[in-house]
């Protein structure tokens, strides 16, 4: 399949911060990559170069095709981007907003007015659509962001941590439309702290830290990497946990956890469902009384964890790599 | 929300792509018109904008207008407000350096400026819808101002189509400074800063000069600056042209030319600026 992103080797300093360390990224059409990493990891200094807002030191980089340091202006008109702070015009209504920005893309007022309405309808601004900007919510006002993105149909979509401080129904919403957008052939690359959404939405995951690319894979490759599955049985009196252990020894691929004060053994296990179901019938068959038990599969946590060597920060830090608003501290994000 | 987008959401959309002067005049135009609804949504702009120079109007004609002496005629209220509007007119109109640069600074913070940066649209665009939505703003400004200094005794002695060529001259001294202001507000990055570093050299910017008192009692060091200084030319030109001058023009070159020197200030000012200021978008942020 065509590559509609890719990058080689882009390198980006600010003063002595290698912002993005050799960074090289090829995004199929049609597929989401999700980059992952923490604040000040390079994430955001990728987008801004993928699209034309920074040039990079070295390297090089096209989108659908296109050069991005010998074209800029045609990848612009390729390209949608919707960003962590929700980049509307807050003294303009919502269908202002959307007019000018189709206006800007180069459509005719007309179609740009009969553009901006679909998409408010779309996005459920209908309502809100003569409102300003300033009167609407958090969520409104990043529908209205990502909607801003949407104007041209663009077949390539840049989304900077889209749901970074959203409530979780509004966080579900989003992922949604850019669910549909995907299957509809819209090529996306998403930049994301949280391992849930680049679970979720991401085909492809890279794991970037320091600047570089550290792992690159679907989700299941990364979670493979670092172990397989384990079994967790909470039993009901901690009594019943020297039997337990017997219990699973047949079954277990290596030596079993055991947390006395919570009851909770653990084993690594091969097979799935199909060991779990028969570790269940063993229980049962020795009578063994369980409070809980599941199979417990590594999650993107565990998987950055094991690459970094540091967890992901949760939550949202007020430094973001190479953003202008920022500049004083540019490049100083505490992972940079 | 809507949970699923039609099949239309995806396929191109008609453009027409414009280059060139086209593409410029066309951006400018969208971004002024948006620049143009915020000033309608923030009226307080626009009217604590009138108050400054008001204020002024009144303050220096009535306290300070009995005391201070134009040559040719004697300490007098009424002298000095026909001596005086000239300056306080240029000193409104380079006031705008302060709009652009707090609107610019806030476009930055507010991620705008990457939104637009990100817009296949002319790089200059964004700065001269600025400047041009800030060049209207100066005129209601000074028609304003205008009608409140004919309210308290100014008056235009030489003609209309004089007076007219004098707020041309204003505009475009208006209009050089709003870029100064552009180059500012993608220079700092933060509204509040955009706001002082906007207006803090205006002061003796516009005080050593002709707009308020004679620069012949000026200390002789000082003269050749205040002579030379852009705004001068643009106030001393004016006061000629609203026929407001009280006796001859100061012999000196800047002041014996004030209009050709006026209009090569904010040419020059403003050729400059710009040029600065889009290089500064086109790298914003890198």
């Amino acid at each position: 399949m065509a590559s509609a992103i890719e990058a080689e080797n882009l390198v980006k300093t600010f003063g002595p911060v290698r912002a993005l360390d050799g960074v090289s990224l090829d995004v199929p059409e049609a597929t989401v990559l999700g980059l992952l990493g923490p604040n000040g990891a390079g994430k955001t200094t990728a987008v801004r170069v993928l699209t034309t807002l920074l040039q990079p030191d070295s390297g090089r980089a096209a989108v659908a095709g296109v050069d991005v340091l010998k074209n800029p202006n045609q990848v612009r008109s390729l390209i949608g981007l919707s960003g962590q702070y929700a980049a509307v015009d807050e003294y303009l209504t919502g269908r202002e907003n959307l007019q000018m920005v189709g206006e800007l893309y180069q459509m005719s007022a007309r179609d740009a007015k009969k553009r901006a309405l679909e998409l408010l309808e779309w996005f459920g601004l209908s309502d809100a659509m003569d409102r300003t900007a300033k009167t609407y919510s958090g969520g409104m006002r990043r529908r209205l962001d990502l909607a801003a993105a949407l104007v041209v149909r663009p077949p390539v979509m840049f989304l900077d941590e889209p749901t970074t401080g959203l409530d979780p129904r509004n966080r579900l919403a989003l992922w949604e439309v850019i669910e549909t957008l995907v299957e509809q052939g819209t090529t996306l690359l998403l930049t994301t702290q949280y391992l849930e959404e680049a679970d979720r939405l991401a085909h492809d995951i890279a794991v970037v830290d320091h600047g570089k690319v550290i792992a690159r894979g679907t989700a299941d490759h990364l979670k493979a990497q670092i172990g397989g599955e384990r079994i967790e049985v909470v039993v009901h009196r901690s009594d019943l946990v020297p039997e337990a252990v017997a219990a699973l020894a047949p079954y277990a691929k290596g030596d079993p956890a055991v947390e006395k004060n919570t009851r909770r053994i653990t084993v690594p296990v091969s097979g799935g469902a199909k060991v779990l179901a028969a570790v269940i019938r063993e229980l049962d068959a020795r009578s063994i009384e369980i409070d809980d038990i599941g199979l417990r599969r590594p999650t993107l946590d565990d998987v950055f964890l094991s690459l970094t060597g540091h967890a992901t920060e949760d939550g949202k830090g007020a430094d973001e790599d190479g953003k202008p608003a920022k500049k004083g501290r540019r490049g100083h994000g505490k992972d940079a | 929300m809507a949970t699923a987008l039609p099949d239309a959401a995806i396929g191109p959309v008609p453009v027409t792509p414009r280059h060139g002067a086209v593409a410029m005049l066309h951006d400018s135009w969208v971004v002024a018109k948006r620049n143009l609804r915020r000033m309608t949504r923030i009226p307080e702009i626009v009217v604590f904008g009138l108050m400054q120079p008001i204020m002024f109007v009144l303050l220096f004609s009535f306290v300070m207008g009995g005391a201070i002496a134009i040559p040719g005629a004697a300490p007098n209220h009424d002298v000095y407000i026909q001596y005086l509007m000239a300056g306080i007119f240029a000193q409104t109109v380079t006031f705008a350096v302060a709009g652009a640069s707090a609107g610019i600074a806030e476009d930055m913070t507010k991620g705008l400026v990457d939104r637009f940066r990100s817009l296949p649209m002319s790089r200059a665009a964004v700065l001269t819808g600025r400047t041009l939505a800030d060049l209207v703003q100066t005129a209601i400004t000074v028609v304003v101002l205008a009608l409140v200094a004919l309210l308290v005794g100014w008056r235009i002695h030489d003609g209309f189509l004089k007076a007219l060529g004098a707020f041309g001259l204003l505009l475009l001294l208006g209009y050089a400074f709003s870029w100064i202001g552009a180059l500012i507000g993608l220079s700092v990055r933060s509204p509040e800063a955009a706001t002082s570093a906007g207006l803090i050299w205006l002061f003796p910017l516009t005080f050593i000069s002709n707009a308020f008192v004679p620069i012949g009692s000026m200390p002789g060091w000082l003269q050749p600056i205040a002579y030379w200084n852009p705004f001068s030319a643009t106030v001393q030109a004016c006061r000629s042209l609203f026929g407001n001058q009280i006796g001859p023009a100061p012999d000196v070159w800047p002041m014996q030319h004030a209009v050709v020197v006026s209009i090569g200030w904010s040419v020059l000012i403003t050729v400059v600026f710009s040029w600065l200021s889009v290089r500064k978008y086109r790298r914003a942020a890198g």
